[in-house]
Formats: C-alpha cells, sequence, structure tokens
C-alpha cells in the first residue's frame, strides 16, 4: 500500500511538470498572480490613504492566493475539451494522482511567484523580522490554495469560463473577508467572526508577524487552521473528483 | 504484476459486460476472449457499441455490470492499464507539447527510466518518419503524423496488448499502409492488439479473429475466412442487361435471395473506393471530400440528387447483384429470363461473397432477427 502511494507520487511529478509546460509558462498567470493583485492594492491603498507598506503582508496573501487557483479551475474544462483528460484516465495513474500532479504544479508556481510581491515588499521597506515564518506560511498556504482550486474545478462543466465564473463567485468575497486590506484587529467582531471561515485570514495574519506587525492569532493556531482547511479541501475534492470524473468522459 | 501478466492465458476476458447511457443500451451483455499474441479485430456498424467496449477496456469509462480483465487484471486497473497502450480515434496528445515532450510525458506517467524511455521514442520515431518533427508542437502536425504519435506514445511503454480505435481513419493510401505494415511488425514481436476498425479489408489483412458487434450485442465471432465461408453459401451473381428492367422482375425468378441495384452496387463500389483512399467508414463517407460532404459528392456525380428509394418506387436499371444459395439453377433461370424478356447479358458473373459481404449480411441478419 505504502509503496502503490509512492508509486502514484512519482508519477504526478510528470502531471507537475506537464502543468508547468503547458499552463504556468503564460503570461496571463503572472498577470493574474502578480500584476493584477498589485495594482488592486495601490488603488486600495492611495483611494483610503493608508500606508503602502502596511499592506504588503496582504499583498503577499492575495498573490499567493491568485496564482495557486488560477489554473485548476480551468484546467479540467481544458482538459476534457482537448480529450487529453481521456489519455490521462487511460494512462495507469489514480484520479487522486492527477490531482496530486495539479496540487503540486499550482503550489509550486504560487511559491515561486510569490517571490514578486517579497521583492516589491523589501522594496517598500518593509522588514522581515521572521523570514522562515514568511517562508513556511507561503509554503503552506500555497498547498492550501492549491487544494482550494481543486475543489473549485470539481463541477464537470464543458467549458473553462463556467469554473472561471465560480472560482471568481468564491475566490472575490473571500478576498474582502478575510482581512486582506484591513488587520484582523482593526475588524468588528461580526466580520472578524465571519474572516474565521476564510484560509486566507490565517495566511494574511501569519505574513504580518513576519513583516514585524505581530499576529492577532497565535501562530500554531494560523498554521494549524491552514492545515486542517488542506485536510478538508483535499478529501472532498478527491471524493467529488472521483464522483464527476466520469461526468466528463 | 508478473503472476497475472505473463503465461498463455487470454489477454483479454469479458463476461456480460454491459454499458447503458439512461435507457439506451450501448453493450448488451458480450463475453469473448482474445488471446495474448493475437490480432484481434472488433467490427460493427456505426453505434455498434465498438468505442464503448474500448473504453471499458482501457478503463476510461466503467461498466453497468458484467466483468472485463486485461491480462489478467481488471479492466480500467493500474496493472492492466501499465501493460496496455491505448490509440485512440481522435487525437488525444498535448497541442502545446512537441512530440518529445509528449512521449517523454508518457514514458513518465507509465514509470519508463528516462534513458531507457529516449532510446525507445528515438527508435519509434525514426520508426514511423517523425524524426525530423519531433521538436515541433504537436498543433503544427498534420492529422497523417498526429495518428502515427499516437501510435508512438502507444507503444513507448512497450505495452503487451495495444487498443487500437480505427488507426487508420482519415489517412490517405500511403499511410493507412505504412501503419498497416508497422502494426504487423509489432505483431511479430508477440504484442496482441485490439482493434476496431471499419475498414473490412484492413480487418480481414491483419485480423486473427474478428468479432462483429452490432446494437451492442456480438453477431459473430471467428476468423475473416471462417466468417466468409459461414456465409459463403451465398453466391452473388452480378449481371448486367443492355436495357432497363425492374427490379421486381429479377426477385421473382426462383432461386434468387436478394437483388441489389446499380443504385446499391455503386454506393458500396463508391465506399469501398473511399476507404481504400482515405480508411473512412461508411459513418464517415463524404466527410473527407472536398466540396463539404454528401454535396461534394453530389458535385463529383458519385450520388444521385435524390435517392431512388426517396420517392417510393426504385427506377429501373440494367445492372444487378442477385444474392442466390443455389447457382447453377439461377444461371439458367437468368438465360431463360433474358430470353423471355428480349434482353441481353452484357456482363454475368459469379463471385463468391468477400468478408465486407459476410460483415453485411451477419449485420443485417442481426437486425431482421431483432
Amino acid at each position: 500500500m505504502k509503496n502503490r502511494i509512492l508509486d502514484q507520487i512519482i508519477r504526478s511529478m510528470a502531471l507537475l511538470k506537464k502543468d508547468v509546460m503547458i499552463y504556468y509558462s503564460k503570461g496571463p498567470v503572472v498577470l493574474m498572480g502578480v500584476l493584477w493583485p498589485a495594482i488592486m492594492f495601490i488603488s486600495f491603498a492611495l483611494g483610503r490613504g493608508m500606508a503602502i507598506e502596511a499592506l504588503m503582508p496582504g499583498l503577499i496573501g492575495v498573490s499567493v492566493f491568485f496564482t495557486c487557483s488560477a489554473i485548476s479551475p480551468v484546467a479540467f474544462p481544458w482538459e476534457t475539451a482537448q480529450r487529453t483528460l481521456e489519455r490521462l484516465i487511460s494512462a495507469p495513474v489514480a484520479i487522486w494522482t492527477i490531482l496530486f500532479g495539479d496540487m503540486l504544479a499550482s503550489a509550486m508556481v504560487g511559491i515561486v511567484v510569490s517571490i514578486v510581491p517579497i521583492m516589491i515588499a523589501l522594496g517598500f521597506g518593509v522588514t522581515f523580522t521572521n523570514p522562515l515564518m514568511m517562508a513556511l506560511a507561503v509554503i503552506v498556504g500555497s498547498v492550501c490554495f492549491a487544494t482550494m482550486a481543486l475543489l473549485i474545478s470539481v463541477p464537470p462543466v464543458s467549458a473553462p469560463q463556467y469554473t472561471q465564473m465560480l472560482s471568481t463567485l468564491i475566490k472575490f468575497p473571500l478576498l474582502f473577508i478575510s482581512g486582506v486590506f484591513i488587520p484582523l484587529s482593526s475588524l468588528s467582531p461580526a466580520a472578524r467572526a465571519i474572516s474565521y471561515i476564510s484560509p486566507l485570514t490565517y495566511f494574511t495574519d501569519i505574513a504580518r508577524y513576519a513583516a514585524g506587525h505581530g499576529s492577532y492569532l497565535p501562530l500554531y493556531a494560523d498554521f494549524l487552521a491552514i492545515l486542517a482547511f488542506t485536510f478538508v479541501f483535499w478529501v472532498v475534492a478527491v471524493k467529488l473528483h472521483n464522483k464527476t470524473l466520469p461526468l466528463r468522459l | 504484476m508478473d503472476n497475472a501478466s505473463t503465461g498463455s492465458g487470454p489477454a483479454i476476458e469479458v463476461r456480460g459486460l454491459t454499458k447503458k447511457y439512461g435507457k439506451l443500451t450501448a453493450v448488451d451483455g458480450i463475453s469473448f476472449e482474445v488471446m495474448k499474441g493475437e490480432f484481434f479485430g472488433f467490427l460493427g456498424p456505426n453505434g455498434a457499441g465498438k468505442t464503448t467496449s474500448i473504453r471499458m477496456l482501457t478503463g476510461i469509462i466503467s461498466a453497468n455490470s458484467g466483468e472485463a480483465r486485461v491480462m489478467g487484471y481488471p479492466a480500467g486497473s493500474i496493472e492492466s492499464k501499465q501493460l496496455s497502450g491505448v490509440v485512440p480515434e481522435q487525437s488525444n496528445v498535448y497541442m502545446d507539447l512537441t512530440a518529445w515532450q509528449n512521449l517523454m510525458l508518457t514514458a513518465d506517467l507509465y514509470r519508463i527510466a528516462s534513458s531507457e524511455a529516449k532510446v525507445r521514442a528515438q527508435r519509434l520515431l525514426l520508426q514511423l518518419g517523425l524524426d525530423e518533427r519531433k521538436h515541433s508542437h504537436a498543433r503544427e502536425y498534420s492529422m497523417g503524423m498526429k495518428k502515427r504519435l499516437l501510435l508512438v506514445s502507444a507503444l513507448i511503454s512497450d505495452p503487451e496488448i495495444v487498443f487500437l480505435d480505427e488507426p487508420t481513419s482519415g489517412l490517405d493510401v500511403q499511410s493507412a499502409r505504412f501503419i498497416r505494415g508497422l502494426l504487423l511488425d509489432f505483431k511479430k514481436e508477440g504484442k496482441t492488439f485490439f482493434l476496431t476498425t471499419h475498414n473490412m479489408s484492413e480487418a480481414a489483412e491483419m485480423c486473427d479473429r474478428v468479432a462483429i458487434m452490432n446494437r451492442g450485442r456480438l453477431v459473430a465471432l471467428d476468423t475473416p475466412e471462417n466468417l466468409r465461408i459461414t456465409t459463403g453459401k451465398v453466391s452473388l451473381i452480378d449481371v448486367n442487361f443492355d436495357k432497363s428492367i425492374p427490379e421486381e422482375t429479377l426477385k421473382a425468378i426462383p432461386g434468387v435471395l436478394r437483388v441489389e441495384s446499380s443504385q446499391a452496387i455503386e454506393t458500396a463500389e463508391i465506399m469501398k473506393a473511399m476507404v481504400a483512399m482515405g480508411g473512412m467508414g461508411p459513418g464517415k463517407m463524404g466527410q473527407g471530400m472536398k466540396g463539404g460532404g454528401r454535396a461534394g459528392m453530389q458535385r463529383a456525380g458519385m450520388l444521385q440528387t435524390q435517392p431512388p428509394e426517396a420517392s417510393g418506387k426504385k427506377p429501373p436499371g440494367n445492372r444487378f447483384r442477385l444474392h442466390t444459395e443455389n447457382t447453377g439453377e439461377l444461371l439458367a433461370a437468368l438465360v431463360d429470363f433474358s430470353r423471355a424478356h428480349l434482353l441481353k447479358m452484357n456482363v454475368l458473373s459469379v463471385n463468391p461473397p468477400s468478408f465486407e459481404d459476410a460483415f453485411v449480411m451477419l449485420t443485417e441478419e442481426a437486425n431482421r432477427e431483432k
């Protein structure tokens, strides 16, 4: 059993490589992951007269969040239309292997792309008092957001635009309830209670800590919450994809 | 894995396999076996359930009931997929990757060591004439090249069994012949092939045995030659009169089982010619013609504007194919018939049924029984 799982994980590396070559080498991913959050943040900072360096942890969070969740919801309907999903299914890989490869690719690209907003933050004079914690948050957060994207990609739609719409409907509200623009400590109790349903909240809290602003929640609670979200997203995504994937073929 | 895959047992075992889509039963309790090293043909008209069956055997879809095993493992299991290669009817390679990248991806999915994969890919690309374009994106490939790339992808893992779904459809004569030749070469290596095709001459040439499907059911299973002989008690007499006569008159001659008019014969000949031109099956007739399908064929004078059957009455003709089980009696009756009607026979030939004739007879017979 252990060997079987390891065998499938090794096979999933092929899918990781494929996703990076096909999907993540394209300009729009960088646009969605870096440029778009940066523009949104700058306009938000100017509009509310907030210090840009105070918003930087949130910018890193949004950048990682959008990069990691950009491709998976589009990739499944796209691969169905191109019949390449059929190709993968007829290869000796399990459905969870395909999902794992997809998730790894998204997470890996999220980790790499996070370097850009971190550099921007450094450029604006942000000092990361705990760079190791920042790096750990980026890794754990990327995996969590990539797994969430797998969940968004569950509906067996035929055209990528349908999941894109669903993806936007889920991601944008999360953006505004996660304390990205306003620290958790400044949110009203009701808004703060709502923010706990978003994994982005915990990532941003860690990022604020790493940037020297202090965290609202204990760090271990932030990490545990992200790991719990990842576990639930993964289990539900695999279960649902096993049900919906045959409907795509 | 080796315990099940080695030995001389069947490569494929199918027992009561059934697939339903809502109320439609696409595959209806079929059972058969394919032996290791066999080139097995899986034939049938459009909608017979061939592709659904191949998709169940390769694990793309699951069956509603019944059992299928490939190389001793349940169809669709990781083990059976590891030992199988699949050439689908429609291209499913990654268009944004080069041929080489596509092959390396497949090799990685099958866990072929990188050095081994490179050697195999290089050899196969050379064999299939794709070596010079191996670094071109698959989207830049012609249809023939894509088909060849699919074949290389299916063979790179050195599978024990290869599923081929219409591997030569849409190809020109040279490419189709080239692929058939290669497949026969690979058969010598002991691989098992499971082929679906509309091309009867291809099936007769390549297959050790064929199964004929019709409306989801298996209607015959034997060697192409045996199937031809089974239906061989029926002879075909081609006759060409100097004047047109109604088809019904010929049906009245004693010993005539069936009459095909010149229209049917010509259509069959066109189809045969098109299959030879591009490996097209009856369902794809006209698709590959410039000028757009049926309209293109009409412009080329290959089809009448309106089928004669559409008017409810067949027009008289002078060229017919008569089916009979008593050749001598019918020949004598034809001589009497032409004398009585003051007709001259320009052509009179007796032919045994071809494998294609046997296929048509078997599927028509099954339709009548249903």
